[in-house]
């Protein structure tokens, strides 16, 4: 996996945008062109000004609009640092630690002749976006299964419909097909060569699973809780083939060989 | 431009600003942030004879100005290091040390003879106060008898200059600083992190998976400041002061208080260029003041 150069950059919020009662879109610039980015990278946000916020918080990359040089963070708002994202305006700067760990594998389009199937769950399908638009960008259509609780839980349908097919299930069937993404028709009636996944792990661990099953590369982005981002602290740590390693640096994304998720 | 070089023994550092062990890896991972070779010191973080797993997974807690963590001394042991890490540090100029731990005198020496022989590594640090294992780490550094048997064992074989990291979990720290002081400590480091826990009122339970992890971050730095005062009182060698120090203005309390160096540790994860804004704010301080070396202000405090 190539290295990107990480920097450190407070980047101005342009819009802040209330996608549904829990979710915000977060869109940031700068004047320089952004550093490049991978899909599946994050990046570590500083909280500035609240007594409950020590730590900077990792958000995945959600979206690189290169034409507008905009950042895009789909940010889930569950407690006080991301009540704080929330509460940001335009104009409002945003310390960023970025771009930090490493991304999923861009399926070229000669190996992807039996399809790439992108899973997301709840906030999980942020980095999908990013993700299904390069795969689109080098001529690989990737399907897109995306489940959550209700129909007002899935985000951001119309974007993930720009770079491929989009699927989805919900817990109270208010869209799409009724069920888990695991229930999804489409997944005992076609063939994947690489299942791509993101979201709450019981989700992940279900579609490492069927992937195990079928003998279907697969690789799961992880959010172990962090500190540093940097892979100094050692603390976000996942149990793997090769003993304990640093999700912030050694993932967050995971070919799904590398853990132990047998069970 | 004030003097900013300071001695710890027979170490010289060019600036008085050094890393915590287990805060800035192998100094790698912060050099897109970082000139390394503007660091007055890295300490690398803690390694053992033998590779150690550490601690099962959670092993962080954020609290108030701070955080817990249990991860509990993982590294790939002493061999690894010397074959791997070693090569890649040793052409950077700055004075590179290494956070040496153990579970007996025995251990403890043996890793640190194995440190001796790297050329360019110039001291270690002796973790006499990790409170995240079970064997040895604290249990040396909370008893003067403990901690003098291990830096007796440990001076025997290492030649290089010898600093002992000081756990604050004790009832009378100038006591254990005394006593490693006479079984040949040349450099005194305080403070390791306080003990303490966290819980999770949903779940009705601890949130680190051992249960009680070490506290660090701002919210800690009275109880070191006080702590190097003690020391300064008690010992004639020099004391490296950390705890919670973000910003030049907290460094040089430190060294008010008779720190001849300082440690940035926490302050890492927030902001992974301290040291070097912590090195411009004390020399910008002294030149601000119309003094001539940062030697002048140790230990003016009382």
């Amino acid at each position: 996996m190539e290295s990107l150069k990480k920097y450190v950059l407070d980047l101005t919020v342009r819009s802040v945008t209330k996608v549904h009662a829990r979710y915000v879109l977060i869109k940031l610039t700068c004047e320089a062109p952004l550093p490049p980015m991978l899909p599946g990278q994050f990046v570590e946000v500083r909280v500035d000004g609240s007594p409950s916020t020590f730590l900077r918080r990792p958000i995945s990359i959600n979206f690189v609009d290169d034409k507008q040089n905009e950042l895009w963070l789909l940010v889930a708002v569950v407690g006080d640092g991301t009540r704080w994202m929330a509460a940001l305006k335009a104009g409002d700067s945003m310390n960023c630690m970025l771009p930090l760990g490493n991304g999923f594998t861009l399926q070229s389009r000669e190996s992807a002749s039996q399809g790439v199937l992108l899973v997301g769950g709840g906030v999980g399908v942020a980095p999908l976006l990013y993700l299904g638009k390069n795969l689109s960008d080098q001529g690989v259509e990737p399907t897109f299964l995306l489940g959550a609780r209700t129909k007002d839980d899935l985000l951001m349908l119309s974007e993930f419909e720009k770079y491929g097919r989009v699927l989805t299930t919900t817990e109270d069937g208010s869209a799409g097909e009724k069920g888990f993404v695991t229930n999804h028709s489409i997944l005992s009636h076609e063939q994947f060569a690489l299942i791509q996944t993101c979201g709450p792990t019981p989700m992940m661990k279900a579609v490492a699973r069927y992937a195990r099953e079928r003998g279907i590369e697969c690789e799961a982005s992880l959010e172990n809780l962090m500190a540093c981002g940097l892979g100094a602290c050692l603390c976000c740590v996942e149990k793997t083939t090769e003993g304990h390693v640093c999700v912030c640096k050694e993932g967050p994304v995971f070919n799904i060989k590398r853990l132990l998720w047998q069970d | 431009m004030a003097r900013l070089d300071v001695n710890i023994g027979a170490l010289h550092l060019k600036n008085p600003v050094m890393t915590a062990s287990g805060t800035f890896g192998y100094g790698l991972e912060f050099q897109d942030f970082v000139p390394l070779d503007q660091i007055g010191g890295i300490i690398v973080k803690g390694t053992t004879l033998k590779p150690r797993e550490g601690n099962a997974y959670p092993r962080m807690a954020e609290t108030p100005m701070g955080m817990l963590n249990c991860v509990g001394l993982q590294n790939k042991g002493v061999d690894y290091f010397c074959e791997h890490i070693y090569p890649q540090l040793k052409d950077i100029d700055t004075a590179w040390i290494v956070n040496v731990s153990g579970s007996s005198p025995d251990d403890y020496a043996a890793c640190a003879a194995r440190v001796d022989a790297l050329e360019h590594v110039l001291a270690i640090e002796l973790n006499i106060s990790c409170p995240n294992v079970k064997d040895g780490g604290m249990a040396f550094g909370v008893t003067c008898a403990g901690a003098e048997s291990v830096v007796r064992a440990v001076r025997e074989r290492y030649k290089k200059t010898l600093i002992v990291k000081l756990s604050p979990n004790v009832t009378d720290i100038a006591e254990i600083a005394r006593a490693v002081e006479a079984a040949g400590a040349d450099a005194v480091s305080l403070i390791n992190t306080l003990m303490g826990t966290a819980v999770d009122i949903e779940r009705r339970r601890r949130v680190l998976s051992i249960g009680t992890g070490g506290l660090s971050g701002p919210c800690v730095k009275p109880v070191a400041l006080r702590m190097v005062l003690q020391v300064a009182k008690a010992v004639k060698v020099p004391i490296i002061g950390l705890g919670g120090i973000m910003t030049a203005k907290d460094a040089i309390e430190f060294l008010m208080c008779g720190a001849t160096a300082i440690e940035i540790g926490t302050a890492n994860f927030i902001d992974p260029a301290t040291t070097i804004k912590v090195r411009d704010g004390i020399n910008d301080w002294l030149d601000a003041h119309g003094v001539k070396s940062v030697e002048e202000i140790i230990g003016v405090i009382d």
